[in-house]
């Protein structure tokens, strides 16, 4: 699976950093979201699958692969 | 169980959610959803914000849709009965849906209040798209506007209001954003001052109501003169098609830890309309309207439908609201808190961070500032799962 985020959504809420914080980051430098690793392991798909899901403005796709 | 039909009851997050859920874990026979209103499902939490102020031409409240949902939609119809025996549910138009497997998502309505008749003119609700489109008609009219109530919608409403040059009252008798915010919710009510909100603390008692309304009367004697008054005073659970098929209702449909529907075989439940026991909260009956939360028990609820009883659903519940310049988020149950204690910042300013305790014992935490603040929370969040499995395993 590949995890995507689009730029021209993100409005950094953050949900999906605080469901899956080993996948998703927030910087200072930046006003989106930050994608820590695009291809999560199989083993992690419940979270990552909830951070996308818990995103309020739809800005997180899951591509299966 | 031989699973065929799977009937949703409730076209909105909760359902939408629900139906991904069942088809990602692998159902693949007949899904129906029954949704009251006639729209796709949609949207709300913009309705009291990004909506009221104009959606940019091309945007849409619509919810995405996986293709593979493959769903027949039953819109404009609301489930009336529930016959167990049967195994079906009876709408509005008559027609009877037969189901194997049921998942309720019926969700909540707004509350109204006997002291202000809803159906006079300049009155508004503020809860589904056709009640924002009706407000929205109003305000183009730079009306005054009073809010009765002061709680994430009625304080963000406020804010849009403001926005958009309207001179505001909010009436409440508690400090705004009192629940979610316990003692930190005086500063709530200070920055909506600070924005140019009149806030009244007090209880309505009447209305002025000739061919429309004009004013609210309180209990502190005063009148306050308004052209349009909206009544967002919470919600209830939309569970009066129940009554008598068994379900247990109590404030909302009782389940149990699984999200499995206590008195009502083969059935779940998800969303606002869910009442279920929360190990952070000593297992007692909790039901919670965050978008969040009705996101997340969907998806939990499908796989329980599905596969059967699994973990326990035991989520660090979280939620988010925009008003006034900054947006407030939280983690955990706030409202359980005894204390609130300021660790960075002034709640009432334009960033704070701030943990919820209940006899020492943290329950939450809320951070408040510009988007991107919420990384703030994410030790709490750590902390807040940490004990929540320490009470399962106990």
């Amino acid at each position: 699976m590949r995890v995507t985020v689009d730029p021209n959504l993100c409005q950094a809420y953050g949900n999906c950093v605080l469901a899956a914080p080993d996948f998703f980051a927030l910087d200072d430098s930046s006003p989106i979201v930050r994608v820590i690793e695009a291809e999560p392991p199989e083993s992690r798909r419940a979270e990552v699958e909830e951070a996308v899901q818990s995103c309020p403005v739809e800005a997180l796709t899951l591509i299966e692969t | 169980m031989q699973v065929r039909r799977i009937v949703i009851v409730g076209a909105s997050l909760a359902g939408l959610r629900a139906a991904e859920g069942l088809r990602r874990a692998g159902f693949d026979g007949e899904l129906v959803l029954v949704g009251e209103e006639t729209h796709q499902p949609y949207d709300r939490p913009p309705l009291s914000k990004a909506f009221m102020r104009g959606l940019p031409d091309g945007t849409s409240l619509e919810l995405r849709q996986s293709d593979a949902l493959a769903a027949e939609w039953m819109l404009g119809r609301r489930a009336v009965h529930l016959d167990r025996q049967g195994k079906r549910i009876e709408l509005s138009d008559g027609s009877r849906v037969p189901y194997d497997g049921l998942v309720i998502a019926t969700g909540s309505a707004a509350r109204t209040l006997p002291e202000i008749p809803t159906g006079a003119a300049g009155v508004h609700l503020l809860r589904t798209l056709d009640d924002a489109v009706a407000l929205r008609r109003e305000l183009s009219g730079s009306p005054r506007l009073a809010v009765v109530g002061g709680g994430f919608i009625g304080s963000e409403l406020a804010s849009t209001c403001r926005d958009l040059g309207l001179d505001t009252t909010v009436i409440t008798p508690l400090p705004l954003l009192a629940g979610p915010l316990g003692p930190l919710a005086e500063a709530a009510t200070a920055r909506a001052r600070d924005h140019g909100v009149h806030v009244i603390e007090a209880a309505v008692v009447g209305a002025d109501v000739g061919d429309r309304i004009s004013g609210v009367r309180l209990d502190n004697g005063v009148t306050v003169a308004a052209d349009v008054v909206v009544v967002a005073v919470g919600a209830v659970a939309q569970t009066g098609w129940l009554q008598g098929s068994g379900v247990q209702l109590s404030n909302g449909v009782v389940c149990d830890d699984t999200l499995a529907v206590l008195g009502l075989p083969d059935a779940v439940a998800a969303g606002d309309v869910v009442r279920w026991p929360h190990p952070a909260a000593g297992g007692a009956l909790l039901r919670i309207e965050h978008w969040t939360n009705a996101a997340e028990q969907a998806t939990a609820a499908a796989k329980r439908l599905l596969l059967g009883p699994g973990a326990a659903f035991a989520p660090v519940p979280s939620f988010w609201s925009d008003q006034f310049g900054i947006r407030i988020q939280g983690v955990g149950l706030t409202a359980l808190a005894d204390e609130a204690i300021v660790v960075d910042g002034d709640p009432a300013g334009d960033s704070f961070v701030a943990e919820y305790r209940s006899a020492g014992r943290l329950v939450g935490a809320v951070v408040g500032g510009a988007a991107g603040s919420v990384t703030a929370l994410l030790p709490y969040r750590r902390e807040l799962s940490r004990l929540l499995r320490a009470a399962a395993t106990s």
